[in-house]
């Protein structure tokens, strides 16, 4: 009887808007079926992990109060006395560490299958876009429970910023809501956590998905190779999306085992007239540049050395952005040259990573 | 050179979009950025009784709306820095085993006169002035 009323309501629509257009973006799509389809999932997952967020987020919001008297107090009661407070919370902080963990994953996997290639730069942009603000949702959600962690972590981010030549002390004062880090900065950070962010991502993960829905599946060299008889292909709607569902669901008992086992300390209030606690870290995904920062010396040449450090990751990121513009390829011997600059990206971030935690 | 009414047109609305554009941005980039609020200047401040403090050890002293590292050495002599890490901006502490100034977020070391000794810092720790009236602690800015 569902069924029937859906197509009823279907045909209704159709009859008035045409929907054609929209059965042929969801239908035409087919995933090719090889020995590296595992990686098409990672997209998947982060999306998921962003519905989730973005679920969890708008419950918290139900009780969290922004303000220096409040912050930390609203998350406290969270934890401590709303029915399920924790698990909410929990699953929150869980799932953003996972969100920009598979997002890494998604971004490294298209990187070494070539993904980003022409047709498909833009998608590479919009991703790598979408991940750079992934990363401003962790920095300023982090701010927010107002503990000394991260209110430390704050301090030295957003003092970071100021070591930018001309902009850089305007924009400080800009994102802290003046010179130091106090109530406002967490006004500001709850405004852009809770509503610039969310907008601005949102446009620019529906550019991304319709970007992918049009073009479909990107299919690997030794896919393409193949005799056409010999590639196999599943239907993106439904046989893929359902597999997508099944991994959702892992993914998601994951995180509630991960919200059970592992939950997230709430710390010490901040207080802006105590020393730095010992282990001030940042999240996870700054830490290989927390920890290259920290392995300048003050003075590089006449320059600062944090800023010769920021001013290297910015341009790094934006020639990583465009990457699918660089022709590199045709170089003698047929080397390839960005497969061994990805090994090398990754390897550095993964030993920064680890030396930020064992320092 | 003639100019055709149209592109006269078209630059007139040119401009028009641009000062429009501006008109906006303007006042939003101004709103963004905080005003600066009056403060009065505090230029010193009582902390307590001298000899109440313990030798080798350490207090944060809010000095206006700037934290200030108050230490008395073992020697029972006070010193007073500013307690901002010249690195970035974290708070330095004083650490009683090595009898020097330490900030935990990068490691950065300052010895008993505030001057960087070894980590990131880029330059040594404001000094305040410490003064002992009547067993009271007064901590005043270089310039009085």
């Amino acid at each position: 009887m569902f069924k029937n009323l859906a197509s009823k309501i279907e045909s209704w629509l159709d009859e008035r808007f045409d929907l054609t257009p929209i059965r042929n973006l969801i239908y035409h799509k087919k995933v090719p079926v090889h020995r590296t389809s595992l990686w098409y999932y990672m997209g998947g997952v982060t999306l998921f992990l962003f519905i989730v967020q973005v679920l969890t987020g708008i419950l918290l919001l139900m009780y969290y109060r922004p303000g220096e008297d409040s912050a930390y107090e609203s998350v406290r009661f969270i934890v401590t006395q709303v029915k399920f407070g924790w698990l909410i919370r929990n699953v929150h902080s869980w799932s953003a560490n996972l969100m920009i963990f598979f997002a890494f994953l998604h971004m490294f996997s298209v990187f070494f299958a070539k993904s980003y290639k022409k047709p498909r730069e833009l998608t590479w942009v919009s991703g790598f876009i979408l991940l750079v603000f992934s990363m401003a949702f962790g920095f300023s959600g982090y701010l927010l429970p107002w503990n000394e962690l991260a209110f430390f972590a704050t301090k030295v981010g957003t003092d970071i910023v100021g070591v930018l030549p001309v902009v850089g002390e305007e924009l400080k004062i800009i994102l802290r809501g003046g010179e130091e880090v106090t109530g406002a900065t967490l006004s500001r950070f709850f405004g852009l956590h809770v509503a610039i962010l969310p907008g601005i991502f949102t446009l620019f993960l529906v550019t991304h998905l319709v970007l992918i829905q049009r073009q479909g599946m990107h299919e690997p060299e030794h896919f393409k190779s193949l005799p056409e008889k010999e590639k196999k292909y599943i239907p993106f709607f439904p046989d893929f999306a359902l597999k997508d569902a099944l991994l959702w669901l892992i993914v998601l008992n994951v995180i509630i085992f991960l919200a059970l086992y592992f939950p997230w300390e709430l710390g010490l209030k901040a207080d802006p007239f105590t020393s730095a606690p010992e282990g001030i870290r940042p999240e996870w995904y700054f830490v290989f540049m927390f920890q290259s920062l920290k392995l300048l010396p003050a003075h590089i040449l006449f320059l600062e050395g944090e800023l010769l450090g920021i001013l290297f990751f910015i341009i790094a990121g934006i020639i990583w952005m465009f990457i699918p513009f660089l022709k590199l390829e045709k170089l003698p011997n047929k080397i390839d040259i960005l497969k061994y600059f990805g090994i090398i990206v990754v390897i550095f971030i993964i030993v920064m990573t680890i030396w930020g935690y064992l320092s | 050179m003639k100019i055709e009414r149209r592109q006269f047109l078209n630059t007139i609305l040119g401009f028009g979009g641009i000062g429009a554009l501006v008109a906006i941005l303007y006042p939003v980039l101004s709103y963004l950025i905080p005003p600066k609020i009056a403060e009065a200047k505090v230029t010193s401040v009582k902390v307590g009784k001298a000899s109440e403090f313990e030798q080798n050890s350490s207090k944060i002293i809010k000095f206006g709306r700037k934290p200030v590292l108050l230490i008395k050495k073992e020697s029972g002599e006070f010193g007073a820095f500013s307690a901002t890490c010249t690195h970035l901006d974290c708070i330095v502490q004083y650490r009683t085993d090595t009898k020097q100034i330490w900030c935990a977020c990068h490691n950065g070391v300052y010895d008993l006169k505030g001057r960087n000794v070894s980590g990131p810092p880029p330059r040594p720790l404001e000094e305040f002035v410490v003064k002992t009236v009547n067993d009271e602690i007064i901590i005043t800015t270089q310039t009085g």
